[in-house]
């Protein structure tokens, strides 16, 4: 049942509200609202109970394991969301001036400077508030470092043909045309494309590493010799962190701008969609441009800069300073981890990803890169079950879910046909994983004895397979009263 | 190890399945001497006694006062119950509904917003939210470019009276995709844009006209009249609005005599706290002819193989997971767990809740203005009606003043000098449904005090 199909005219929610509606006759009656909203009229214990079962018809890390390949859904930790709603982070009003929020300001001014330390930067923003923002600001830099140096030439952006949507989505709202790099079977940039791919027309090359295939790029300085020989700079896609956190830092393989997935590595909450942050890094030559607002410290007193501090910055993406509850969260996860939990995160998700691939080989699952190493992420690809069995990397994953796991990223990359993107994390125990190993081997037993059972998947969640191409041909995208009587 | 749950016998098993010694060998492929040997810089962990202690600390070094600042951000009141069920584990720790079969709750829930937001505003269709009601004002712009095929010129018509961090992060989003925003300026008198400025500024052929109502001044704009204008001269309309005022004024789906074609703003006064500017969520709401145009997620309601009724995401395929560099926007993760503490917030309100709500933060900000329009020194800004929120002309520098209050526990307002210079000593006040009748007489005797008491050293100098 929706929340609507709970409501009656005339009930009246809670006390959490004014009991007497306030004289508002002052308003000229040209701007007042002539009928209420239709919004439900319920009360707060059917409010409560609707939320909390609806709650439960949703998979989540507190639930159930997560391994969606790319998104990395950790654990997160339960103290970061206390503290970070503490009365006296929850109550500050965005514009309250510097001096009275030194507490607040003091927390981001560490969180720039620990995020510069972790990733090798010269200086970091954390005003985007989701990876595809700090993408935006990213390659907004770099379009503003060129025009800066009057190079207005550059007018092309280059992404692997394996990149996530968002970076040439990027690029395009930045102005710039697209071309695509072709990637090697191995896994590795094509070279030779490259090569001839870049000139004075290349403003950068966006680049994931490890890649979305889940592993790590070895020809990386070589790629920053051409890009940077040929004027253009590189820019880290900071979707696959987790991989390389404590390992090797973005700023020593030559990358020049850098956005970081706080909702990805620094295990801030995914949300059902959000928010996230996308703080940015920048190398030195870039720092003029970083988007505002900029925390500094001076005299031992922080302060937010404005754009009279810095007048190349590409300016303001939010209205104040992007999602601050997102960073406190990350700001405190860092600090429980601290230098050494931080440098153990690759370390025990590469260990997972590597296990989980082994296993996958030993039980007779074809790889997609069986040859080399899986950074914290790997690819199984269910082309030959697809082909024998008539079964797809869709019906694995659906029936996946009946089986008490989270399905991993399927379809994705799109190099890889009929693809599972396993990424388990750090925070998975070794039966987790194996249960999970056990649950694939048995999808493909029943694929063989009982496909049915797979192709109709799920058969104990609250929906079976939901009809897509009828939503997209007959929208129905809100609840109206007259269209849904009753 | 924290939160890494492995034994030292289950990581020799694990290194022996995968045929390694160490956990070194892992990383055999990445070239040595790029390779760090720690997080220098970075220091040591502290257990979650300790990081409470420093966070408690931390937030007690933020000032505590009382609030009379608005300016796009509002402290109103929300039941216990919202954040309580928004924390839960299974919306809090949820990912993008990628699985429909596995992800009902937060689906269901996001149509149930949609199907609020639309009824709210009096729109045709919602999406699933963007980042924040700037970024949201950027977005609905270049969907307004994309949608109008009858203009050409790209030229956006944006009034003063939209809040200054708005227009500047608009700005900065779509600076680039050859785009026209024209400012236009207010009237001094009224607080508000005139339609013959906006004629003047929009010339031949305007792609569309931006409206913030009520302004970021608080004044109640002429949107019936601008809103026909923009539709006779082919222009598509765009209202910026504060969702919980439409709880008492005219919802943008009702301005002059087809409505407002877009409708964005900032849905944080439904139930995000002030938390230092976010995560709040923008709201973006259209008309039907423009759900093509829309960015962002959408919640489709459909059934299963047995009829069952279900929801999933839909029109993905205008979206960059599919559409790479030609999708409407490149926006992927949104503001998910704010929308459902607002779904729950507006649930639990009710629109009778919503309505009072508003009224009272109307009734509250009159009574603030009359009060402390009563001082020497204080007059209100402009004529024209408002809501919720108000100018004023203070005899002396806003920023000394603003100063003084604060040293009075009072955070007064905000401090037009650096966006409206032409003001002068100009502040922007707000006192919501929690300011009490005893916050505002505070505010005021400090008020009278602070300019009483400088009048007086003047006179002794």
């Amino acid at each position: 049942m929706l929340i609507h199909e709970h409501s009656k005219p005339g009930r009246i929610g809670a006390p959490q509200a004014p009991v007497v509606k306030a004289d508002i006759s002052d308003i000229p009656e040209q701007f007042v609202r002539k009928e209420r909203a239709r919004l439900p009229e319920v009360s707060e214990l059917q409010a409560v109970r609707h939320y909390t079962r609806l709650s439960k018809k949703n998979f989540s890390i507190d639930t159930h394991f997560y391994p969606l390949g790319s998104c990395t859904m950790k654990y997160n930790p339960r103290a970061c969301n206390s503290l970070a709603m503490l009365p006296g982070f929850l109550s500050r009003h965005p514009l309250t001036p510097d001096r009275y929020s030194q507490g607040f300001l003091a927390c981001m001014y560490e969180l720039q400077s620990m995020l510069c330390n972790a990733m090798g930067m010269a200086a970091f923003s954390l005003a985007p508030m989701a990876g595809a923002q700090g993408e935006f600001a990213g390659i907004k830099m770099i379009s503003a470092y060129h025009k800066a140096n009057k190079d207005d030439a550059r007018k092309e952006v280059l992404v692997p043909d394996a990149a996530h949507g968002t970076n040439p989505a990027t690029a395009t709202m930045c102005g710039f045309t697209v071309k695509e790099i072709p990637t090697l079977d191995n896994g590795d940039v094509n070279l030779d494309a490259l090569r001839q791919a870049t000139g004075p027309q290349t403003a950068a090359l966006m680049l994931t590493n490890p890649s979305t295939l889940g592993v790590f790029e070895r020809q990386i300085e070589k790629i920053a010799a051409i890009v940077h020989e040929a004027g253009g700079l590189l820019y880290y896609d900071g979707a696959n962190l987790n991989a390389i956190l404590g390992k090797i830092r973005p700023g020593d393989m030559g990358f020049d701008v850098i956005h970081t997935n706080l909702h990805k590595t620094f295990s801030t909450p995914h949300g059902g969609g959000g928010p996230g942050s996308g703080a940015v890094g920048v190398a030195a030559r870039l720092e003029p441009f970083l988007p505002l607002p900029l925390i500094s410290k001076e005299n031992n007193q922080y302060r937010s800069l404005t754009g009279q501090d810095a007048p190349q910055s590409i300016g303001y993406l939010s209205a104040f300073m992007g999602n601050a509850g997102v960073l406190l969260r990350a700001y405190i996860y860092m600090r429980l981890l601290g230098k050494t939990g931080m440098e153990r995160v690759a370390e025990f998700a590469t260990l997972n990803a590597n296990y989980m691939m082994a296993e996958a080989k030993r039980r007779g699952f074809q790889l997609a890169i069986p040859e080399r190493r899986a950074s914290h992420e790997f690819i199984i690809t269910l082309k030959k079950e697809a082909s024998e069995l008539h079964v797809t990397a869709m019906d694995f994953a659906k029936r996946l879910l009946d089986l008490g796991y989270h399905a991993p990223t399927t379809y994705f990359p799109l190099l890889v046909p009929e693809c599972l993107l396993i990424e388990p994390t750090e925070s998975e125990a070794k039966e987790v994983l194996d249960g999970f190993m056990d649950a694939l081997e048995q999808i493909r037993e029943e694929a063989k004895t009982d496909p049915e059972l797979v192709t109709t998947a799920p058969h104990t969640l609250p929906v079976q397979r939901l009809d897509e191409v009828s939503a997209a041909r007959n929208l129905d995208l809100a609840w109206k009263t007259e269209r849904h009587p009753g | 190890m924290p939160f890494i749950p492995h034994t030292d016998q289950e990581i020799d098993e694990m290194l022996e399945a995968i045929g390694i010694k160490d956990t070194d060998a892992l990383f055999a492929e990445i070239p040595s001497h790029l390779r760090v040997s720690g997080l220098e810089g970075i220091p040591e962990g502290m257990t979650e006694m300790d990081v409470s202690r420093l966070m408690h600390q931390r937030a007690a070094e933020n000032k505590q006062a009382v609030c009379f600042l608005g300016a796009g951000a509002y402290e109103h009141h929300i039941p216990a119950a919202v954040w309580q069920l928004t924390t839960r584990g299974e919306y809090y720790t949820a990912y993008t509904p990628y699985q429909a079969e596995a992800s009902q709750g937060t689906l269901q829930l996001t149509y149930e917003y949609q199907s609020m937001m639309t009824a709210l505003t009096d729109m045709d269709v919602s999406n699933a939210s963007l980042y924040d009601g700037a970024s949201a004002l950027a977005e609905a712009i270049l969907m307004a470019v994309r949608g109008n095929r009858k203009s050409k010129s790209r030229k956006i018509v944006i009034p003063r009276t939209v809040h200054p961090a708005y227009r500047k992060t608009a700005n900065t989003i779509v600076g680039g995709q050859n785009i026209e925003l024209v400012e236009v300026d207010y009237n001094r008198a009224s607080g508000t844009v005139s339609l013959d400025a906006i004629k003047q500024a929009a010339g031949d052929d305007v792609t569309a006209v931006v409206i913030q109502h009520p302004s970021f001044f608080g004044t109640l704009e002429d949107v019936d009249a601008i809103t026909d204008w923009a539709h006779q001269n082919n222009a598509l309309m765009i209202a910026i609005t504060n969702p919980l005022s439409i709880a008492i004024l005219k919802p943008p789906g009702q301005w002059g005599e087809r409505g407002a074609d877009i409708a964005c703003g900032d849905g944080q006064p439904l139930g995000a706290p002030l938390s230092s500017g976010g995560p709040y969520y923008g709201f973006l709401c259209c008309s039907q002819k423009l759900v093509r145009q829309m960015p962002g997620r959408i919640v489709g309601r459909t059934t299963d193989v047995n009829g069952t009724r279900g929801f999933v995401l839909t029109l993905q395929a205008r979206e960059q997971h599919i559409r790479r560099s030609k999708a409407t926007s490149n926006i992927c993760t949104n503001q998910g767990l704010v929308v459902t503490a607002s779904t729950i917030h507006m649930a639990i309100l009710g629109p009778r809740g919503l309505e009072h709500t508003a009224a009272a933060c109307h009734a509250n900000t009159r009574a603030l203005v009359e009060q402390l329009n009563a001082i020497d020194g204080v007059e209100t800004a402009f004529s024209s009606p408002i809501f919720h929120e108000s100018v004023l002309l203070l005899d002396r520098p806003a920023d000394q003043v603003l100063e003084a209050l604060a040293e009075r526990d009072i955070l007064g307002g905000y401090d037009l000098a650096a966006d409206y210079p032409e003001l002068g000593n100009a502040i922007l006040v707000c006192a919501t449904e929690l300011r009490t009748e005893e916050d505002i007489m505070a505010y005021r005797s400090a008020l009278q005090a602070i300019l009483d008491v400088e009048i007086r050293h003047k006179e002794i100098a």
